[in-house]
């Protein structure tokens, strides 16, 4: 059951996640941040809702879409901003950027540019953990799309024949680039794909941290008492185009509202206000230190220095 | 002494280290007792140090070999093998964009102290899907090592050696030397990556080459004596990274220069080869850079027509002494 301080540790992620992809989208179209971005803005109860279950050590994969992972995960906004600004400072000291952020220190081993990509090396760590006996667990973040690549079956039926610790996570925001799901695969439950490789598959509402968080819950006890992988399908919506300046045309307008309606951090901070475990002021509290912390996370972006050109050349071999 | 084969020196060479670190494990296909791997490779590890280290997996080449980047990244050492470096067109995404790639994309924070081991190379009448020499993909991306052992012995070496080295490195095993035996001591030993070995020492002309055609180029060496020609051959070992001094040096020597790769031709590891002598031992060459390699189709089956297409000693004997009378 979600306690008053997981709710507010939740509310404060949530809030975290949505005003770094804000800020990001004012600065992206700015110019201030190099190359690309792609937002997580909707989907914000996914990440937390998974990651709150999860222990510092533990590990995950992430996607392109990977701020809100990492976020959630316990990663620091100003060392992420400063990466996408592709300074020395950030994480990935500038050789990564936004779908590329890494902190192993916390278990993020890696957002990650090639679809599904991180879903073997999930299983890889998951085979570690086991191997090592240190109790860790690993969750690969995934979307629609990457269910359809060979290495989402090759990486679900490599986990559950080795019956690996791993909480295979799909984020079905519905949309892969500009193509709906319904039109590039005949079943509309990929948690039903589970059935496939003889492991539990559960479906969710991924707008509802609340459902997200408890379910998830429920299946990583079962993977941390060793019953092997799981596999989770969050129903979700990104509530911005697939990457920053693409104008998203394949989608209409009544479609949009309606998920709009379904804000996960509204919904969050209704619920929560309901039960009586987040209160006004609380809430007002959150989000002002959070909006403090985001500005000073810009701030030390820009004021961060370049890397030397020569590093271009450093950390290729070990 | 002792003769022990290719495929035994491999085993060896595994299971030693795996009595050495705990973090070292093996996955593949068929790797367990009784096969222990398509060659042998992987032979009575299984029995002495059971299964749990030794990992057999399903036919999912890009899902377990990018599993072995995983577990390389999160403290393990994996040895993972591929029945056939052919196969690994179905796991290059692990390969090249993601092992070769993710210490430098994460800035340095973390190593993948990975091998990645394969049967390469032709002359076995197993056409196109299981006779590549697929060398210069590799050394093509900076963050992977590439090694091909030519004998027994260098293959025990080596392998110890890429095992304790922190980062991904592709061990290419040629099919047609695994029976090959030969002295190998029994307690391990290292060769150093990177470094290329001199096989025979000569002063007319220099011939690089590794893996098996190593041993083509020593049968033609031994020819070529018989006419009094006196070959250097120079085995590079790891043709990435490539052992820059001791190509020059020998061409510095000899004044000649051929490579005999059993790879085709173009963007290649003998053309790297060349580019490197003419671009930093112009000054030394009396003749042209002369190459032997396999012509371009894919490999056939037929051993009339695979025999036709590849290297033979005889190719190498005649193309040095063509290499022999223009530097005159």
């Amino acid at each position: 059951m979600i306690n008053k301080t997981i709710a507010k540790e939740i509310y404060r992620k949530m809030f975290t996640i949505r005003a770094f992809e804000e800020r990001v989208e004012e600065l992206f179209s700015a110019g201030e941040i190099p190359g690309s971005v792609h937002l997580y803005i909707g989907e914000e109860a996914c990440a937390v809702g998974v990651c709150m279950n999860l222990n510092p050590e533990d590990y995950i994969t992430s996607t392109h879409r990977g701020h809100g992972h990492c976020i959630a995960k316990g990663g620091d906004i100003s060392k992420m901003m400063a990466e996408l600004y592709g300074k020395k400072t950030g994480y990935n000291k500038g050789k990564g950027g936004s779908m590329h952020i890494a902190y192993p220190n916390i278990g993020i081993l890696g957002a990650n540019g090639i679809i599904a990509a991180g879903m073997p090396i999930a299983t890889g760590a998951a085979l570690s953990a086991k191997l090592q006996k240190n109790g860790r667990i690993v969750v690969s973040f995934f979307g629609d799309a990457a269910s359809n690549q060979g290495t989402f079956h090759e990486s679900i039926n490599l986990a559950a024949a080795l019956n690996l610790p791993v909480l295979f996570a799909c984020e079905n925001n519905q949309f892969g680039v500009g193509t709906r799901i319904s039109e590039v695969t005949r079943v509309s439950d990929i948690g039903n794909r589970a059935v496939a490789y003889g492991i539990p598959g559960k479906i969710v509402d991924g707008q509802n941290v609340v459902a997200v968080y408890e379910t998830v819950k429920e299946l990583i006890e079962d993977i941390r008492q060793g019953k092997g992988p799981a596999l989770l399908e969050m129903k979700t919506w990104r509530f911005k185009a697939h990457f920053q300046g693409e104008p998203a045309t394949y989608r209409s307008n009544e479609e949009e509202s309606s998920w709009i309606k379904k804000d996960p951090i509204n919904i969050a901070r209704e619920e929560f206000k309901k039960k009586g475990l987040l209160g006004k002021t609380q809430v007002t509290e959150i989000e002002k230190e959070v909006l403090n912390a985001l500005e000073k996370a810009v701030e030390y972006a820009r004021k961060s220095p370049d890397p030397e050109p020569e590093e271009a050349l450093t950390d290729v071999f070990a | 002494m002792r003769l022990i084969s290719y495929s035994e020196a491999i085993a060896e060479a595994q299971l030693q280290e795996m009595k050495r670190d705990d973090k070292v494990f093996l996955m593949g296909l068929v790797q367990r007792d009784p096969y222990g791997s398509a060659f042998g490779q992987t032979k009575g590890i299984s029995s002495k140090l059971g299964t749990e280290r030794v990992i057999d997996v399903p036919v999912s080449e890009n899902g377990y070999v990018g599993a072995g980047i995983g577990a390389a990244i999160t403290g393990m050492r994996p040895v993972v093998e591929l029945q056939f470096s052919d196969f690994i067109t179905i796991s290059m995404d692990q390969v090249v964009q993601q092992g070769a790639n993710v210490r430098y994309m994460f800035g340095g924070q973390i190593k993948v102290p990975m091998v990645l081991r394969a049967p390469t190379g032709a002359y076995m009448s197993a056409a196109a899907h299981h006779s590549h020499s697929l060398e210069a993909w590799f050394s093509f991306i900076p963050g992977l090592k590439v090694v091909l052992p030519s004998d027994a012995y260098d293959a025990k070496g080596l392998l110890i050696s890429a095992i304790r080295d922190d980062n991904f490195v592709i061990y290419l095993e040629h099919k047609k030397l695994y029976d090959k035996k030969m002295n190998v001591p029994e307690k391990p030993y290292t060769i150093p990556l990177g470094k290329a070995a001199i096989k025979q020492e000569g002063t007319d002309l220099t011939i690089v080459a590794w893996s098996f055609m190593v041993s083509k180029a020593l049968e033609a060496a031994d020819l070529l004596a018989k006419e009094g020609i006196s070959v250097e051959v120079i085995d590079l070992r790891t043709v990435s990274p490539l052992d820059e001094d001791v190509i020059i040096s020998s061409v510095e020597k000899t004044g000649k220069l051929l490579v005999v790769q059993e790879a085709y031709r173009h963007s290649s590891v003998a053309t790297d080869v060349s580019a490197l002598v003419a671009e930093k031992g112009f000054d030394f060459l009396d003749a042209p850079i002369k190459l032997v390699t396999a012509k371009d189709a894919p490999i056939p089956f037929s051993p009339v027509l695979e025999n036709y297409l590849l290297p033979q000693t005889q190719d190498i004997v005649a193309e040095a002494r063509n290499l022999i009378l223009e530097g005159r």
